[in-house]
C-alpha cells in the first residue's frame, strides 16, 4: 500500500524534545496536513519551548504562545482578526496539552467550541503535566504514577479515571470530534485534513505517549501508541455532523501488553490492574452503544 | 450622552476591526452599545462574545497580533482576572486600547467606583489615562489609539472612567468628525504582526543570558521617554480637532495657590467647584489633575507644586501597609527638587462620596502638620 503522507515537512530540525517524544510526531503530522498557510497558538506545555529559543523557530509556521489558559480564546482572536482582512483561506491551529486543554484551558477552549470559530484545536494528550515534571492532570489515567500522585507507602497512584475532552466536546455537539494517535499517521492526517474541510470549531485528541513521563524506552513511543489502541485504553473515534464511528483495531492486544511497557504503571497490583480492565471495557461498550443508537 | 455611550462612539470613531467583550457591571453598556452598532452595520467589526475577561484580552491580544486594530472594555473583578494578560499584551508590544470603568473591588460586593482596580494593573506595561468627563472619554480613544500604536511607543492604552459618575451619567459630548478621525488615525500598519512569510515564535522563551532585560528595558523606557510624544500628540489632537484635553496633568488656580490637592478622574470636578468658592472667601487653594497616570506626570508635578506650602495627594484607592501609590509616587518624583509638606487622604472607596465640605475638610487639614494618611467621609468607629 502506497504511504500517503505528504513529503513536505513544516517542522524542521533542532527541536528540544526528548527523545523518542509523541508530541513532537503530533506536531509534525499536524503540519504535514495543515500546511503552510497555518497560524499556531501554543500554551503553556511542552510545545512552548520545544520549539527553541528567541529568536529560533523549528516550524515554519507563525506561531503566537498564550497564557496557560488562553489557547481557546487566542484562536478566536486569531480567526476574526484574519477573517476581519479577508483571509479566510488560512487555518488557525492550537496546539495545547492535556494540562492546558482538561483542565486550566477547559473553559476558554468549550467557549471556543461554542461560539463557532473557524479554528482546529488539537490537544495533544500526553496524559499529565511533562513540562513541569509529571504532575497529574485530569487526563491522567487511573492507575499512573506522577510526582504528585507518587504512590509511596499508601498507594497513592492516581485513583480517578481519565477524564476524555474528547468526549466533552461530542457532547457539546462540536461538528468534528476526532481522537488519533502518532501510531496510526496516516488515520492522524486524514482526520487533520477531514478537519479543515469543515467550516467551523473542529477538536482533535492526539494520544502522544512521552518516554521520561510514561517511563518507557524512548524506542517504543509508536509501539505504545498502537497498543493502545489495540488494547482499547485510547479507542479511535470520529464523530461528524451527529454521526459517531468507532475504529475497531484488526490486531487486539491485552491491556498488560500495553501497561507492562510503561514504568508508571510498574506498581500496579492485580486487582488493581483488574479496576482498569474494567473500566475499558465498560468505555468499549458505551462507545460501541454510541454507534449503534 | 453618558460616559458609557461616548466610549462607544469613540471605538466607532476609531475603526476597531475586533471587539472581544465579556460582561461587567458598570462596563456592560459600551459593549452593549458595540454589539448593537455591529449588529446594525453602523460599525464593521468582528464581535467576540467571550467567556471571561482573561479570553477578552487573550483575544484581542491574537486578534491585534495578526494586525488589526482591537478593542475590549471592563471593570473590577473582570480587570483583576485579566491580570496576567494584560502582561502578555504588553509584553507583545500591541497597541490594544482597552477602556475600564473603574469600581470597587470585593468582598464585600460594591458595584460603585473607585480606583484600586486599575491601580493594581499600574505595573503591567499599560498606559494609563484616568477622564474626567464624557468628552474626554471619547476623546481619550482616539488619543489612546494613536498614541499606542506610535512606533516609538508600541504599548497598550487603558482609558478609566469613575463608575456611574461618568459611565451612566449624561452630559453634552461633542462627536468628532468620522473623517477628521478617520484621516487621524489611519488605518493600522503594525510592524511585528504575524508574518505568514518570514514565520516566527511570538514570545519564545528566552534564557537568562538572552535578551529577556533588554526587552524589558525597552518597554520601560518607551514608555518612560513617550512623555513629550504624548504631549505633542495632545497639541494635535487639541489642534485638529478644536479640542480642550489638558496636557499630562491639568493645573487648575495652581499659579498663586499655597495649598493644593492632587486628584484623578471625575472627583476632580467637585474638587474645582470647593476651589472656586474657597477662591472666593481669599484663600489661594489648587488642584492638578492627573490625567495620564503611566507614564507618571512627575516633571508636570514638580513644576506645579513649586512654592507650595502644602500638597495633599488624594487616593481613590487603597494599598496596604503603607501610604497610597499616588502619594508614594508623587514624593519620588519630589524627592531631592522640591520641599513640600506632604499629606495623604483615603476618599470615596466603594462608591462614597466625596461631597464638597470633604474637600473644605482637606483644605482645612493641610494647614496642620501632621503627616499621618487621613481618611475623609469615613465613620469613627
Amino acid at each position: 500500500m502506497p504511504l500517503t503522507i505528504p513529503r513536505e515537512e513544516y517542522m524542521e530540525q533542532g527541536h528540544t524534545a526528548c527523545a523518542g517524544c509523541g508530541a513532537a510526531l503530533s506536531m509534525r503530522y499536524m503540519l504535514k496536513a495543515a500546511g503552510p498557510k497555518t497560524a499556531l497558538a501554543i500554551p503553556a506545555c511542552c510545545w512552548s519551548v520545544v520549539p527553541g529559543e528567541f529568536p529560533a523557530t523549528n516550524l515554519k509556521v507563525p506561531l503566537l504562545y498564550t497564557p496557560f489558559a488562553a489557547a481557546g480564546a487566542a484562536i478566536s482572536g486569531l480567526r476574526e482578526g484574519l477573517d476581519a482582512q479577508g483571509k479566510e483561506d488560512y487555518n488557525v491551529f492550537a496546539f495545547a496539552g492535556d494540562g492546558g486543554t482538561a483542565d486550566i484551558g477547559l473553559q476558554g477552549l468549550s467557549a471556543a467550541m461554542e461560539r463557532g470559530h473557524n479554528v482546529i484545536y488539537i490537544m495533544y494528550d500526553n496524559e499529565a503535566y511533562m513540562n513541569t515534571g509529571i504532575q497529574r492532570s485530569g487526563s491522567t489515567p487511573y492507575g499512573a504514577w506522577t510526582t504528585t500522585t507518587p504512590v509511596g507507602m499508601k498507594r497513592d497512584f492516581k485513583k480517578q479515571n481519565k477524564k476524555f475532552v474528547a468526549d466533552l466536546m461530542i457532547a457539546q455537539n462540536v461538528p468534528y470530534v476526532a481522537t488519533a494517535t502518532i501510531g496510526y499517521p496516516e488515520d492522524l492526517e486524514r482526520k487533520i485534513s477531514i478537519a479543515k474541510s469543515i467550516k467551523g470549531p473542529k477538536f482533535i485528541q492526539i494520544l502522544s505517549p512521552c518516554p521520561p513521563g510514561w517511563y518507557h524506552n524512548s524506542a517504543d513511543t509508536v509501539k505504545i501508541s498502537r497498543l493502545a489502541v489495540e488494547s482499547k485504553v485510547f479507542p479511535l473515534y470520529e464523530f461528524r455532523n451527529g454521526k459517531f464511528s468507532l475504529f475497531k483495531p484488526g490486531k487486539t492486544a491485552r491491556l498488560t501488553d500495553y501497561l507492562s511497557l510503561q514504568g508508571r504503571f510498574a506498581h500496579l497490583k492485580d486487582d488493581e490492574i483488574k479496576v482498569i480492565e474494567e473500566s475499558v471495557n465498560e468505555r468499549w461498550s458505551y462507545l460501541l452503544k454510541k454507534e449503534q443508537s | 450622552m453618558t460616559g458609557n455611550e461616548a466610549v462607544a462612539a469613540g471605538v466607532k470613531l476609531s475603526n476597531v476591526k475586533v471587539i472581544a467583550a465579556y460582561p461587567i457591571t458598570p462596563q456592560t453598556t459600551i459593549v452593549e452599545k458595540l454589539a448593537e452598532m455591529v449588529a446594525n452595520g453602523e460599525l464593521n467589526s468582528k464581535f467576540i462574545e467571550v467567556e471571561s475577561e482573561h479570553s477578552a484580552m487573550s483575544a484581542v491580544t491574537a486578534s491585534e497580533m495578526t494586525g488589526v486594530r482591537s478593542f475590549t472594555a471592563s471593570s473590577s473583578h473582570g480587570l483583576l482576572y485579566m491580570h496576567e494578560a494584560l502582561h502578555w499584551a504588553a509584553g507583545m508590544r500591541l497597541p490594544l486600547v482597552m477602556t475600564v470603568v473603574n469600581r470597587a473591588i470585593g468582598p464585600p460586593w460594591s458595584i460603585w467606583g473607585e480606583h484600586t482596580d486599575s491601580f493594581n494593573q499600574k505595573d503591567t506595561g499599560w498606559l494609563q489615562m484616568y477622564c474626567e468627563t464624557n468628552q474626554e472619554a471619547m476623546d481619550s480613544i482616539l488619543l489612546g489609539y494613536k498614541i499606542a500604536e506610535n512606533n516609538k511607543l508600541l504599548l497598550p492604552v487603558m482609558n478609566m472612567l469613575d463608575a456611574f459618575t461618568l459611565s451612566h451619567t449624561s452630559e453634552p459630548v461633542e462627536v468628532r468628525s468620522h473623517s477628521t478621525a478617520a484621516d487621524y488615525l489611519g488605518e493600522l500598519e503594525l510592524e511585528s504582526k504575524m508574518d505568514f512569510n518570514n514565520p516566527a515564535g511570538y514570545g519564545s522563551i528566552v534564557p537568562p543570558d538572552g535578551p529577556f532585560m533588554e526587552m524589558k528595558k525597552d518597554m520601560r523606557d518607551s514608555m518612560y521617554n513617550a512623555t513629550n510624544a504624548i504631549k505633542k500628540e495632545i497639541t494635535t489632537f487639541n489642534d485638529l480637532f478644536n479640542a480642550e484635553l489638558p496636557g499630562l496633568t491639568e493645573n487648575f488656580m495652581m499659579e498663586d495657590a499655597d495649598y493644593a490637592l492632587i486628584t484623578l478622574g471625575a472627583i476632580s470636578s467637585t474638587a474645582k467647584y470647593t476651589i472656586r468658592k474657597l477662591r472666593e472667601r481669599g484663600q489661594k487653594v489648587g488642584l492638578i489633575r492627573l490625567y495620564f497616570y503611566r507614564p507618571f506626570p512627575g516633571e508636570e508635578i514638580v513644576k506645579a507644586v513649586k512654592g507650595l506650602k502644602g500638597l495633599g495627594v488624594v487616593e481613590r484607592n487603597l494599598s496596604f501597609g503603607q501610604r497610597g501609590p499616588t502619594f508614594e509616587d508623587v514624593a519620588t518624583a519630589l524627592y531631592g527638587r522640591v520641599d513640600v509638606p506632604m499629606r495623604n487622604y483615603v476618599v470615596g472607596l466603594g462608591g462614597r462620596d466625596v461631597r464638597v465640605k470633604d474637600y473644605e475638610l482637606m483644605f482645612e487639614n493641610l494647614v496642620e502638620g501632621n503627616n499621618e494618611i487621613e481618611w475623609v467621609n469615613v465613620e469613627a468607629r
